[in-house]
């Protein structure tokens, strides 16, 4: 620590870090717009100024930009001295010269960075008297709304776009105060990470285009700590409702996850929770359709059909541990099934195991951000766990950063170190059998086939270590970029090996495994990171359920007097007949879920499960780590937490175990009973009984208005703020009126700091880690001591080889349209692709198909209709089928297939 | 779509530079050379050609002044308005030209000959007022020589 | 005295070609470089004392001695002449590269030898295309001759060199904006530190120096430091070229002593003030620099006389002001172009900068108040150094406070009259 002087007052401080970062740590009130905590300093807008003094003698001092001053031994600076109040005073004066001071109209009103620093530094009257300057706006697609004469040109957005998520179509325009922010025309942003600009903003020039469709002042909103569902990552957000509806979400941040980022599905998604589509009410069969019926009817019928045994459950990675297990409760261990396509469960338990087993550790995001040498195999992380790709985008940084130090340039200084870095890449291999989102930033990228992917994968790590599987038959090529690979891998600090199921590939996994453990036998601290399809999929897996096939064969054998499916839409897991098969063959078919899926329409019962806005829950991420998510508002209706509808069906069956499960703390303990691998999960947040100065935590900011009329149309006397039984957070502005620990803070707030930037109160220290440490737990480490006997797993795979007739089909993702929840928000469904197939550019001409054509697909004995895409890159003889996109069939992948010309 | 010409001087700008981006100054100006002004063509083509995005292109050419973005007439006519020739009168010089044109400064002559701009030192304040014309630089323009300076441009 | 920098320059400039230029002494200084080890360069220029002629009047071999040298010294290193000649009223590096261009190749050389650069640019401004055309040829001439390319002389050594003709804009002229007009970026400035000596154009290591710093180095290195500051009449160094703008009888350049007084130079030189009008003050070395009046005329015309009386050699070209001139036109023209050229990057300048130039249109329109002289003031200081991020704006409020101190009353005047009192209505 290194010892400097605020306003004579003598502080200990971290050395490696700017003195604005500094004095906000120690909780000063400092001013400022350009510099971001996650984008360094550049010292554009001067509003950080403070005084800094020779020493003690010296009384005049002169400004400098505290954001531009390195911390150093003895340093004296004055945030309080006349001249430099006044000098910020006069910057802010500046930078609103040419503001349309229109903030009742303007959405960013109420949590604007610029407001926040506007009344910190005094200024609130104009003395430009002369013409401002004006902009035209421009359309930016669904998710982002422009209006530039709300800019005071800090950059920070094109910093952010550009330079940090790696977006080129987003620029400054043009010069002096008439610098533009924009794109070169109208149109959608491309960078899947765009919506952060809504944040990045510190004035209201990029806001959310989603809320302005039901826009409300953030202290008007009730919020309430979640995890986001739409992938398996698990990044923290902040939801805000009201009168019932969500109307955003925005960041949480989580030192270790998603820091300051989310990425735009996580983030312009949770409209599917106001979706048209939502079961509000009880469905029951009658007259050959699903008709709204009452609770008590629906129950009633419900216990006579759990009166029969052989009830069978199906589970879903999409809800909560506390859902699936309540289900298991239901039905009983062996009768609970998971509801993951099987090559997914199977892979998933593998993942698990290699994690468990070791040696390598699966890192955090924020660990992967700092790894230094990165090969990833066989996934798109942008498509299929987004924010990871923008932490992996950071990674390539990380070698880079000694060309700065040998400069000594430290690392905050973000210009002068991109500057003296200039295009220089730290190591990134990717191999995929297609073009990724991360290929602009990779060194080198091997586009082959999943097998031809593996082999890599055990050529490195044979590469790496003799005693590693041996590959046969490989090219040359693939030698000596193996031998890159693994040379990269061994020079750096923190390697990382990523990958996942995307291929539906054991051996990809097994490749994956096998390098990091030979990076771990080389002394290596290696990370393995693996991407997991979704929000509970780990969770699900840990709770042990038998392999949905199973199901469908007891379905066949006519065993099945029931089926309860929880949240799932079993289309999405199997080929539609063998799915049709199962729910012909139960006799009753009972689904919860809070969407009329196509699973749901072929029900008998349909019960209105509540989402994540609506429930309290736990779901464990790619990292292990369980986390807590928390009510945002008391649905309408007979909406309910899937646990509290199978806990009312487990009563009315008559289970008396089930009375005990009354909120979600008894069913968190019950479970951590049941499953020894889960029985952290109670510490994943404080419990319902948990107090602050004996009071709730308000999910409600305290300038909550129009409590007391806003149900004035349904009764004239204010209600009672909703009980919640669940947790230590109140319906209500009324609670403790401080910093809550981390797993409980609904919406980042401070005095004087109303903008999402008031998080630096938050944390203990500026990008550090919240007060109280960032919250989860994590479920998984390697086994202590595996190191030495970590065995190398698996074997590689057969070469790849092109057949004539058929081609090689191996799924594709899209952030926007592979997720089943978020194609159903408006502003995503607009940029989700139409069903197509890809095929290589150089089969398509012998095929003679062009860019377009509608073409045949055979495969796994299902044919459908497509469109066909081009993709030059694509190796011979493969295909790609895009999964989960709305109009494209089910399918096992990857599989031969046929595909003719129609 | 670039000519070959076009091609060929651009590219020739490669080996003085250790990476493509640097040559998109010399690639405008090269396009501008031959075209008078870039058109949003034009520019989606050097980006292309220099591995850029359209928007980072853009963000450079609408940084500098003598990138046209919009088009010019056959011969451009720059009227330095900084310190010197302002002292020397360059506001009479101004209204006379625009007053024989008939246009505004940014303006282009309704026959396409002319477009006028302002234009900042050039560089010859000892025989202010100065201006230039395409590549030509004339110096002590008053009034009465501007005929004779116009003339020479059809 | 003795012409140093433009014995070979005439009247009507015809081309100095190489065996014209050989013929007086040239590359004699680049021979002799190349006899030397490079840290004699460097040290040689050190003594002779020449600082920088961009306006700054850095010391130059200081500047040099920066760069990391050898073996293990970052690669390729860079040298960039910068002829960017921006600034309003300055006009001598155009009369260097027309006139003589063989004298900047020369230095370019022997200054690139000093620093072991591998690669030279010339930044040459967009509009000058004469000056272009005389050093594509001067560089042809130097490449055939072996001044230029591979194993220089045979000595082992070599340079590339090549011209960027700019886009335009002020702002290219500031060392670091121009080395991201020469990587193809907006011309923002740069953070320093770290200097472009250790970490510039491309991330290496780069000298930049302006046209007549450069054209001094062989003179230098061929006759010795002492030599060099023998021309002077002061501390710094050499000759200097100056210059006089603005409605004098003979406006001008003049290759001086460093340190002649500025009444020699406008009185002797630039032959006196026109018939009818009288002197008023003058900008001593560009746009940039602080208005001196009647009482400095006799002020020596160097970096350290020039600051003690609290302006800027700056470039030494000087812009006069007479007395049928508003000093309020002339500062809304000079705000005008800094407001204009302000790159965008930090706050005190595009708002400030912007601000004044609406503030003095104002007043020059009649629309003037008293609470707007005020503003100008606090302009001033809210640009001042340090508080903004290059040298553009506080170089741009320079006059505007200077022309508040000493013409005050005509400021007032257009308020009072609501109208400015030098216009014909
Ligand atoms: C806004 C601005 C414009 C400048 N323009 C020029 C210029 O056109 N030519 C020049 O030589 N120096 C210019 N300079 C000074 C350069 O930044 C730099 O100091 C100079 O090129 C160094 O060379 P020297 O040491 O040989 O003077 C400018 C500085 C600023 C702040
Ligand atoms: S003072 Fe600031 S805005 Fe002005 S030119 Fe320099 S960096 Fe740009
Ligand atoms: S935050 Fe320091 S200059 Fe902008």
């Amino acid at each position: 620590m290194t010892k400097v002087y605020v306003d004579n007052r003598p502080f200990e401080v971290r050395p490696d870090q700017c003195m604005l970062q500094a004095c906000l740590t120690l909780g000063f009130d400092l001013p400022y717009f350009c510099w971001h905590p996650a984008l360094g300093s550049v010292g554009a807008c001067r509003q950080c100024a403070v005084k800094q003094y020779k020493d003690e003698n010296d009384k005049k001092g002169r400004i400098v930009m505290s954001c531009m001053t390195p911390v150093a031994e003895g340093l004296r600076i004055s945030i309080h001295d006349p001249e430099v109040v006044a000098f910020r005073a006069a910057i802010i004066e500046g930078l609103m010269e040419s503001h349309p001071h229109d903030c009742p109209v303007c959405d960013e009103g109420g949590e604007c960075h610029l407001q926040d620093m506007t009344v910190m530094t005094g200024h609130n009257y104009r003395r430009y008297r002369f013409n401002k300057r004006t902009f035209r706006n421009q359309d930016l697609g669904p998710f982002v709304n422009h209006e530039m004469n709300r800019c005071i040109q800090c950059y920070r957005c094109v910093r952010y776009y550009r330079e940090y998520a790696g977006g080129r179509d987003l620029k400054e325009f043009s010069m002096r105060n008439q610098v533009y922010f924009g794109r070169y025309e109208d149109g959608t942003l491309e960078n899947e990470f765009a919506g952060n600009l809504v944040e990045i903003c510190p004035t209201g020039v990029f806001t959310d285009k989603t809320l302005k469709r039901h826009y409300t002042r953030k202290w008007d909103l009730q919020f309430a700590p979640s995890i986001c569902v739409h992938c398996g990552l698990g990044c923290n957000t902040s939801p805000g409702e009201r009168y019932g509806s969500l109307r955003r979400i925005v960041n949480r941040y989580h030192g270790e996850l998603n820091g300051y980022f989310l990425c735009d599905r996580g983030r312009f998604s949770y409209e599917f929770v106001n979706s048209e589509r939502r079961v509000r009410q009880p469905l029951l069969r009658q007259d050959n359709g699903l008709r709204p019926t009452s609770k008590a009817a629906v129950l009633d019928r419900l216990k006579s059909i759990l009166a029969f045994g052989k009830v069978l459950g199906i589970g879903s990675p999409r809800a909560s541990l506390e859902a699936n297990f309540a289900l298991r409760a239901l039905v009983g261990a062996e009768r609970f099934f998971a509801g993951t396509a099987p090559a997914e469960q199977r892979l998933t338990s593998l993942m698990l195991q290699i994690l468990r087993e070791g040696p390598a550790r699966t890192p955090s995001l924020h660990e992967i951000e700092l790894s230094d040498a990165v090969l990833i195999l066989g996934e798109d992380v942008t498509q299929t766990a987004p924010r990871m790709a923008l932490a992996l985008r950071q990674s390539v940084r990380q070698q880079t950063f000694q060309i700065a130090e040998k400069l000594k340039i430290p690392l905050w200084l973000d210009h002068a170190v991109r500057e003296a870095v200039q295009e220089e890449k730290g190591p990134l291999f990717i191999a995929a059998p297609y073009v990724t989102r991360l290929d602009d930033v990779a060194r080198e990228t091997y586009r082959a086939a999943p097998q031809e992917i593996a082999r890599l994968g055990f050529a490195v790590a044979h590469a790496l270590d003799g005693s590693a599987p041996e590959v046969a038959g490989l090219s040359e090529e693939l030698r000596n970029l193996a031998g890159r690979v693994a040379q990269a891998l061994r020079d750096a600090k923190r390697p990382l090996v990523v990958s996942g199921p995307s291929l539906n590939s054991e051996s990809v996994i097994y490749a994956a495994a096998n390098v990091a453990s030979a990076l771990c036998r080389a002394g290596k601290p290696a990370g393995l990171s693996f991407t997991t399809p979704e929000c509970n999929s780990v969770g699900l897996n840990l709770m042990g359920a038998r392999p949905l096939a199973e199901a469908m064969e007891a379905a066949q054998k006519g065993e099945v007097e029931a089926l309860v499916i929880l949240e799932n839409d079993l289309y999405r897991r199997a080929p539609r007949q063998q799915v049709d098969a199962l729910l012909k063959g139960a006799k009753h078919v009972i689904v919860l879920d809070s969407l009329l899926t196509p699973t749901a329409s072929q029900a008998e019962i349909v019960l209105p499960a509540g989402t994540f806005a609506e429930s309290d829950g736990t779901l464990v991420n790619n990292e292990g780590r369980a986390q807590r998510f928390f009510q945002v508002f008391v649905p309408q209706g007979d909406i309910r937490e899937s646990w509290r509808w199978l806990r009312e069906m487990m009563i009315a069956a008559g289970r008396r175990e089930a009375a005990a499960l009354e909120t979600l703390d008894h069913v968190d303990e019950a479970l951590a009973q049941a499953l020894p691998a889960l029985a952290a999960v109670t510490k994943a947040a404080p419990s319902a009984s948990f107090r602050e100065a004996g009071a709730k935590i308000p999910r409600a900011p305290h300038r909550y208005s129009g409590r007391t009329a806003m149900h004035a149309n349904i009764n004239v006397s204010e209600p009672k703020p909703p009980d919640d039984p669940d947790s230590p957070l109140s319906f209500s502005m009324e609670g403790y009126p401080d910093q809550p620990p981390s797993p409980l803070i609904p919406f980042f707030w401070s005095p004087a700091w109303n903008s999402i930037q008031a998080v630096n109160k938050f944390q203990e220290e500026i990008a550090g880690p919240l007060r109280g440490g960032d919250p989860g737990v994590r479920l998984i480490e390697p086994t202590p001591g595996s190191e030495a006997n970590g065995a190398y797993r698996g074997a590689p795979p057969e070469a790849f080889s092109v057949r004539e007739e058929e081609r090689f089909f191996v799924p594709l993702y899209h952030i926007f349209g592979s997720e089943e929840l978020s194609q159903q928000a408006p502003a995503v469904a607009e940029l989700i692709p139409k069903p197509y197939i890809a095929i290589a550019t150089e089969d398509a001409a012998r095929l003679q198909l062009k860019e377009g054509d509608e073409a045949e697909v055979r495969l796994n004995g299902s044919t459908q209709r497509l469109a066909i895409r081009l993709r030059e890159e694509m190796p011979k003889g493969l295909a790609g089928l895009p999964v989960g996109l709305p109009g494209v069939e089910t399918v096992e992948l990857p599989a031969w297939g046929k595909i003719t010309r129609v | 779509m670039l000519s070959p010409e076009e091609l060929r001087e651009i590219e020739s700008e490669f080996p003085h530079y250790p990476n493509k981006q640097a040559v998109c100054i010399d690639a405008m100006k090269i396009v501008q050379k031959h075209r008078g002004w870039v058109s949003d063509e034009n520019l989606k083509d050097i980006a292309e050609l220099l591995g850029m995005s359209v928007d980072e292109l853009d963000g450079v050419a609408t940084f500098y002044n003598l990138i046209f973005r919009k088009p010019v007439g056959r011969h451009v006519i720059m009227v330095c308005d900084s310190v010197s020739c302002w002292v020397m009168g360059y506001e009479r010089l101004r209204k006379e030209l625009k007053n024989r044109l008939g246009i505004q400064m940014g303006e282009t002559t309704a026959d396409g000959r002319f477009t006028l701009l302002p234009i900042v030192c050039l560089g010859a304040c000892d025989r202010a007022p100065a201006m230039t014309v395409d590549e030509d630089l004339h110096l002590n323009v008053d009034p009465q020589k501007l005929d004779g300076v116009l003339e020479k441009y059809k | 005295m003795e012409k140093v920098l433009t014995k070979n320059i005439q009247p009507d400039l015809p081309y100095v070609d190489v065996k014209a230029y050989e013929a007086t002494g040239g590359y004699q200084g680049l021979r002799k470089a190349l006899g030397m080890t490079p840290a004699e360069v460097v040290e040689v220029v050190k003594q002779s004392n020449l600082r920088g002629r961009g306006g700054a009047g850095f010391p130059t071999g200081m500047k040099w001695s920066f760069v990391p040298m050898g073996a293990d010294a970052p690669r390729p290193k860079y040298l960039v002449a910068n002829a960017d000649e921006m600034e309003p009223g300055t006009f001598k590096d155009r009369l260097l590269m027309e006139g003589d261009p063989h004298q900047l190749v020369e230095g370019m050389a022997v200054a690139a030898y000093a620093i072991q650069a591998d690669v030279a640019y010339i930044f040459l401004r967009g509009e000058y295309l004469f000056s272009a055309e005389r050093l594509r040829r001067a560089i042809a001439e130097a490449y055939e001759n072996h001044y230029l390319g591979k194993n220089i002389l045979g000595s082992g050594y070599s340079l590339e060199m090549y011209i960027h003709l700019s886009a335009g804009r002020y702002m290219c002229g500031e060392e670091t904006g121009l080395l991201n007009a020469l990587e193809g970026k907006r011309a923002n400035p740069r953070t320093k530190p770290p200097y472009p000596q250790v970490s510039g154009l491309f991330g290496k290591p780069t000298i930049v120096q302006n046209v007549e710093t450069l054209c001094n180095v062989p003179h230098i290195v061929k006759n010795g430091a002492d030599w060099f500051k023998s021309l002077s009449y002061t501390q710094d160094g050499g000759t200097k070229i100056y210059g006089a703008s603005g409605k004098v009888k003979r406006p001008g350049l003049w290759e001086l002593p460093m340190g002649t007084t500025i009444r020699e130079i406008l009185e002797v030189h630039a032959g006196g003030m026109q018939d009818g009008v009288r002197f008023r003050g003058l900008l001593p070395g560009g746009a940039s620099t602080d208005f001196l009046v009647e009482e400095h005329l006799d002020v020596k015309m160097d970096f350290t006389e020039v600051a003690k009386v609290g302006s800027r050699m700056g470039t030494g070209t000087m812009i006069i002001l007479d007395n049928q001139t508003c000093p309020v036109g002339m500062v809304r023209n000079l705000e005008h172009f800094f407001a204009q050229e302000s790159c965008g990057w930090c706050t005190p300048c595009w708002s400030g900068l912007n601000w004044a130039e609406k503030a003095l249109t104002a007043l020059e329109e009649g629309q003037g108040q008293p609470a707007d002289l005020e503003h100008l003031s606090f302009i001033c200081n809210l640009c001042a150094p340090g508080n903004t991020f290059c040298a553009l704006a506080p170089g741009a409020v320079e006059p505007l406070q200077s022309a508040l101190k000493y013409f005050r009353e005509d400021f007032d005047r257009h308020i009072a009259e609501k109208r400015c009192p030098w216009s014909s209505q």
